[in-house]
């Protein structure tokens, strides 16, 4: 049970850049953007194509990121230069990068030009790069003797992952923060807010929407190129439901942790992406559920997630409005006991 | 400092809905004159902001600023110019964003916007003497959501972002239109004041015949996408309402049709 809820905590860290980047667009951009399905793919596909044809894994990530870039800014383009509405310019590109992504992967089969998955069995990744630096600190060993002796039977057995995965995604966060409070930043939220009122500051909001949904891919693609190195295996079916996942991330972060300032926020989404690994781990465990039920549990997730919050809203109203009548009723029958103990005195 | 020459714009054109917004319109506004454009609905007022603007491109005829020609030039672009506060107080500011970083944006309409920060300790002490000018205590609540000032302080608001970073052309359309009695007096004044200090040449389109005699020293008056009077600095002093309804029955031999502009 520790072991699958640690390995959930690890990948939910890893889905977090993805949950920052769909952040970036369905809140900050006021952009439904569905290429996140194609762009996790590309940066998954790129990087194991890459790892499996020799490139350091490093590189190959940072290639990934940048694939991921150039097809958000492709979404944007289709959207502010093509018209397209927002939804059908990311469905599009979406289905575009599905093909594209096969290609991509293509590129590391010696016998077609096309190929579904990637296989990084015994492939240098950056995680088991960096896993030869961390072994020699000699870390793990202490952990594990420390929880051996609480008494806890099953330990994991790295902890490297986690904190590398810690570091870069707090990182990121921490760049993100930056990032929207600089000028160019202030632009971007302002376009989502009201474009009317950016266009009239002198600011060009389809170069700011463009920037906006490459650097979401960019990061999209990020999370997908580390969780094909973390997972050992990159597919082409990989990124299906991943912008419900995104979505699912946001909404349950921000609905635990709030929304008042944006570094609350891109916390809140980060443990909305841990907490959504976690409660997938355990719907797994239930018996009479099937690893293809994920994608439907997903859905009700989200759906849940949605619509706790309004009823919790109301009932807590309610509770409110019957509390403010009872205070009201308790003034009146106080005043009445007045009166009526003054003409008793009389 | 602002010119337009011989613009023209239909709208639907070839359609049964066809209908000429602005019919070889031309008006020159020296630095630091304040114009008032009255007219009834569908004169053309607003049409003609937009096409100073850059929201709306003129099927001829040419539109200069400081002699150079922005005729072409995309909305974002002339926007460098030009400060413009909108009729619907929602509309000049972003609701989810800080008073600060509003006005961070606006602050950084004539530069090329960086990754420096937006707003730094130097800038807060600008916005904070600047907000100050606006006597409504916002000095003192700049973290607050914009989203939670009210329609006059959100106008307040738009008018001080439009006009700090002193553009060439200030254009206001109808901005104290949707206000209560109360609140379009303080706007007015607050124009007056902002426009007075940093001498701003202004385009104020307005249905309120007192406030478009009340500020300014010059007066247009639109019908029909013309315009049909032009009251210069020497005889604006003296006008009143009487003497512009009369003014439109002389030039089009009709009453004014338009409640709006009798009683505003």
């Amino acid at each position: 049970m520790f072991t699958a809820m640690f390995g959930s905590v690890e990948q939910g860290i890893i889905y977090a850049i993805m949950a920052l980047g769909v952040y970036l667009t369905f809140r900050v951009l006021d952009f439904p953007d569905l290429t996140v399905d194609g762009s996790f793919v590309t940066g998954a596909g790129t990087a194991a194509m890459m790892i499996v044809l020799g490139y350091n894994p490093i590189l190959a990530t940072l290639v990934a990121t940048v694939a991921g870039f150039i097809a958000g800014c492709m979404t944007g383009i289709l959207h502010t230069k093509g018209k397209i509405n927002p939804l059908l310019a990311g469905i599009l590109m979406m289905i575009a990068l599905y093909s594209i992504n096969l290609r991509i992967m293509g590129l590391s089969s010696d016998t077609g030009v096309t190929r579904p998955n990637i296989p990084l069995l015994n492939s240098e990744t950056v995680f088991s790069t960096f896993g030869s630096f961390w072994n020699n600190l000699g870390i793990d060993s202490a952990i594990t003797n420390v929880l051996k002796s609480m008494g806890l039977a099953s330990v994991p057995t790295t902890w490297g992952v986690l904190i590398l995965m810690l570091v870069v995604t707090t990182i990121i966060k921490l760049v993100v923060d930056w990032f929207l409070k600089t000028e160019i930043g202030l632009a971007i939220r302002a376009t989502g807010d009201n474009k009317r009122m950016i266009r009239s500051f002198s600011a060009n909001t389809d170069s700011l929407v463009i920037l906006g949904l490459g650097i979401s891919n960019g990061m999209v693609a990020l999370s997908g190129a580390l969780i094909a190195q973390y997972t050992k295996f990159a597919d082409v079916g990989l990124g299906i439901g991943m912008i419900v996942v995104g979505l699912a991330s946001v909404i349950i972060g921000e609905a635990i942790f709030g929304t008042k300032s944006i570094v609350r926020v891109t916390f809140a989404v980060i443990a909305g992406a841990i907490i959504y690994r976690m409660i997938y781990a355990l719907a797994l465990r239930v018996k009479w559920l099937d690893s293809g039920d994920m994608k439907l549990i997903t859905a009700v997730i989200v759906i849940l997630a949605l619509v706790i919050p309004q009823i919790v809203g109301k009932y807590k109203e309610k509770k409110r409005k019957a509390k403010r009548l009872e205070e009201r009723l308790a003034l009146q029958q106080a005043k009445v006991d007045i009166e009526q103990g003054g003409k008793s005195l009389a | 400092m602002l010119k337009l020459d011989g613009i023209n714009k239909v709208f639907n054109e070839g359609t049964p809905d066809e209908k000429i917004a602005l019919d070889n319109i031309n008006l020159h506004l020296a630095p630091g004159d304040f114009v008032t454009i009255i007219g009834s609905n569908g004169a053309g007022k607003s049409t003609m902001m937009n096409m100073i603007s850059g929201a709306l491109t003129p099927d001829f005829g040419s539109v200069e600023i400081n002699g150079n020609d922005l005729t072409r030039l995309p909305e974002y672009k002339r926007a460098v110019h030009i400060g413009r506060v909108f009729q619907d107080p929602m509309a000049g500011t972003a609701p989810t964003m800080t008073i600060e970083e509003n006005l961070a944006i606006a602050y950084s309409r004539n530069t090329k916007r960086s990754l420096r920060f937006g707003v730094d300790k130097k800038r807060r002490e600008f916005f904070k003497t600047s907000l100050e000018k606006l006597h409504l205590n916002l000095e003192n609540r700049l973290s607050a959501k914009v989203g939670l000032l009210s329609g006059g302080e959100r106008q307040a608001l738009s008018l001080l972002m439009a006009t700090f970073t002193k553009p060439a052309i200030l254009l206001l359309d109808e901005h104290t239109a949707a206000l209560d009695p109360s609140r379009a007096e303080l706007i007015t004044k607050l124009t007056k004041e902002l426009v007075e200090e940093s001498r701003l040449t202004t385009l104020m389109v307005t249905h309120n015949m007192q406030q478009a005699l009340d500020l300014g020293n010059r007066l247009i008056m639109m019908d029909k996408g013309q315009i049909i009077l032009e009251v210069g600095e020497d005889r604006k002093q003296d006008l009143t309402i009487p003497d512009l309804m009369h003014e439109f029955e002389q030039i089009r031999g009709e009453k004014m049709n338009s409640d709006r502009a009798l009683l505003g």
